[in-house]
């Protein structure tokens, strides 16, 4: 029971439900908090919708929800999530990322501060990542009805490679390339969450994937699949991909690179990084003989400078993925069932 | 964590699985008693790399599957209480009780919360005064100095909204039973490295020189546990039943003496019922008189169902080397991680969920 008397709160410091009522206070909100980081004529016209010019180009178009807890976590927030993870979705087609829409689910209550400093994160990231946020929705729920805040990004992205970028498109004797260490953004989050301490920092690796994607194609690798490895991470990405593309894939394990800190966390957690989502990492299968090409293109990019060959497409039908580990064995990756759980001693 | 690659390394697994192959000259069954020990072996394959002769079948060791059912009910009719906040280990959510699992009882609304310490229990009692913490004290020896620990603490502190759901184990006399039983199979025993790390192993002497079976002390990674065979073998070759550690940088003849303390401090030694194995006399703990206000199944007293019906597991049998998980009709059928019938397919230290996780492709196409 809270026995403190509540104090008065100023007008602005919390998000009330009037915010979400498309009258006065919906319109400062918009103009004192969102339009100020988003700077571009579509949403400046304050309309229902943007009118977008339209090329010949072929479009992609994604969407993703970001229910992240906590909001901050070390190496970025919700704001850089929910504009990166649209962007980076867009990106695996091997997309320019071009429009984004944004819906905000704002909790009563929400501290004004809070929304200020997500709503400057997820500017600097849509601008970092060369995005125009063009049109968006805010809602408030009750309180006690969500955390804080939710986000909705929707997404564009202009095509200009002329390949088909999917699973269908992996053939035998393809290599897999990976974009950097392992399990970063999961870990981070996992530490946060629980209060955990571990040695070394351990930062999300939350970053925006489109350059050195864009580069490849810009120096003509026929890349014949991209997949981000975020929930589930690199295990449940190359699994779904095996099944969609009817492919087997032999991946050593020893190659797949884990910093300390991760790697620590997880022993101590019983958790396997495999399976720890990723926010700024993803796998390329690209021909034999263009691999080393593609590897010294992505050396180019701080987010991609430690990428390398983690395994290939073998001939074998069954699709599926062999795991040779450290000590020369084989095994099968899998789904997990659902969460990964913490073993107990 | 540098510590670890030492002992993950392919060369010096191959030369340990070489003497193996080099000393063995007839078939030997080896129980791993502890179920993390269970996953390492299953996990990095290191069947593969011995010899045929030795077989490791996989003991009672994994907290989850031997937990009773009547305790389980027990957990799942406390957490659905208004104003209970429960407190378990993730594991423990999604073992099935006889009607369902925590994991529901949280859908429904119940206060269901994973830790990762005990004391992270003790700490939400301290800030929810108006509400009934819980924690579900589940475990071996490993994590019961622990759990004695939360109950000292909620003593000292006088708090009177903490408690202790008590599913307690002790592994020397789960050994005991599977010696003793007429059909075991098991000749060697690697003990777990984390029991003994804080019981010591003094207690093995007698244990190994009455059964006539080496008990190896082992760890829990590849070359340990390959070490662990490699000493068990040894023995077992020249006849002898000695009892050796393997498992030196962690554990001393005599424990963790503060640990043991603690745990006599606030528990006493009772019969225990093992799920799948049955009732095993002085095998668990109970919370002592001093310290029985902290017994949740006390202070609860909760009603639970009738005990379901046979699900068709064959927990028991595979806990106590009898059989492998691929054995069971079920395994990888009507039983799967996300579908369970038995507490081992879901546990992370679970045999039936090691090998249903680290299928080998041999095995991958028959399920």
């Amino acid at each position: 029971m809270n026995t403190e008397c509540p104090l008065p709160v100023a007008e602005d410091e919390t998000v009330r439900l009037g915010h979400g009522s498309g009258g006065e206070l919906t319109q400062r909100l918009l103009r004192d908090y969102i339009y100020p980081h988003f700077d571009n004529p579509w949403i400046a016209q304050g309309h229902d919708s943007a009118t977008l010019p339209l090329t010949n180009e072929q479009l992609v178009f994604s969407t993703d929800s970001f229910v992240i807890t906590p909001l901050f976590f070390p190496g970025g927030d919700i704001g850089e999530l929910a504009i990166y993870g649209t962007v980076n979705d867009l990106a695996m087609s091997g997309a320019r990322p071009r429009y984004l829409s944004c819906s905000l689910i704002l909790e009563e209550g929400l501290s004004m501060q809070t929304l200020a400093r997500v709503m400057s994160s997820m500017g600097k990231a849509a601008a970092a990542s060369g995005v125009q946020l063009v049109t968006g929705d805010t809602k408030v729920v009750e309180k006690g009805k969500g955390d804080g805040l939710y986000i909705n990004t929707a997404g564009i992205g202009s095509v200009e490679h002329g390949l088909s970028i999917g699973a269908h498109s992996i053939l035998p004797g393809d290599l897999i390339l990976i974009s950097g260490d392992i399990g970063r953004h999961g870990m981070a989050v996992m530490a946060k969450r629980e209060s955990l301490e571990f040695e070394g920092p351990l930062l999300s690796d939350c970053a925006p994937l489109h350059e050195p994607i864009l580069a490849l194609l810009d120096a003509e690798i026929s890349v014949h699949c991209l997949r981000d490895l975020t929930r589930g991470g690199l295990a449940t990405a190359l699994v779904e991909l095996a099944e969609t593309g009817s492919q087997q894939f032999y991946v050593r394990e020893d190659d797949i690179a884990i910093c300390e800190p991760v790697l620590g966390a997880c022993e101590m957690l019983g958790l396997d990084p495999l399976y720890v989502a990723n926010e700024g990492r993803f796998v390329a299968f690209v021909p034999a003989q263009q691999a080393e090409r593609a590897l010294a293109v992505l050396a180019q990019f701080s987010v991609t400078a430690n990428s390398r060959v983690i395994g290939a497409v073998a001939d074998g039908r069954t699709p599926q993925v062999i795991l040779q580990n450290s000590l020369g064995c084989e095994r099968l990756l899998d789904r997990l069932a659902g969460e990964q759980l913490p073993r107990i001693c | 964590m540098k510590f670890l690659h030492e002992y993950r390394q392919r060369d010096a697994a191959e030369k340990i699985a070489g003497e193996i192959a080099r000393l063995v000259t007839r078939p030997w069954t080896i129980m791993e008693v502890c179920g993390g020990q269970t996953h390492a072996i299953v996990k990095f394959g290191l069947q593969q790399l011995l010899p045929e002769q030795i077989e490791l079948v996989h003991g009672p060791g994994c907290p989850v599957c031997v937990t009773s059912l009547e305790v389980i009910d027990q957990a799942i009719a406390i957490a659905s209480i208004p104003d209970v906040i429960f407190c378990s280990f993730g594991d423990m959510l999604r073992v099935p009780g006889s009607e369902r699992d925590l994991l529901a009882v949280k859908g429904a609304g119940g206060d269901v919360r994973t830790v990762y310490s005990p004391l992270h229990a003790l700490q939400l009692a301290e800030k929810n005064p108006d509400k009934e913490v819980v924690f579900f004290a589940i475990g071996f020896e490993t994590t019961a100095p622990a759990n004695a620990m939360t109950a000292f603490m909620a003593a000292k502190k006088g708090l009177h909204n903490f408690s202790l759901l008590v599913s307690h184990f002790l592994v020397p006399p789960a050994i005991e039973t599977i010696c003793s039983a007429a059909d075991s199979r098991v000749q060697g025993f690697l003990a777990a490295g984390h029991v003994c790390a804080i019981m010591g192993y003094e207690q093995y002497l007698a244990l190994a020189r009455q059964h006539r079976v080496p008990i190896i002390v082992t760890g829990f990674e590849p070359l340990d546990i390959l070490e662990g065979v490699l000493l068990c073998v040894r023995e077992l070759e020249r006849g002898g039943c000695a009892v050796q550690n393997q498992y030196v940088r962690a554990v001393e003849r005599k424990g963790n003496i503060a640990a043991q303390q603690m745990l006599q401090r606030v528990f006493d030694i009772t019969g225990q019922t093992w799920r799948g194995v049955g009732h095993i006399d002085a095998s668990g703990l109970r919370l002592r008189a001093e310290y029985s206000r902290f017994d949740a199944a006390r202070k609860f007293a909760p009603v639970t169902p009738i005990l379901a019906g046979d699900s068709g597991c064959i927990s028991g049998r595979i806990m106590q080397g009898q059989s492998k998980p691929c054995d069971c009709p079920h395994f990888g059928g009507r039983c799967r991680p996300e579908q369970p019938l038995g507490a081992p397919m879901v546990s992370n230290e679970g045999a039936c969920a090691a090998y249903y996780r680290y299928r080998k492709r041999s095995t991958a196409n028959e399920h």
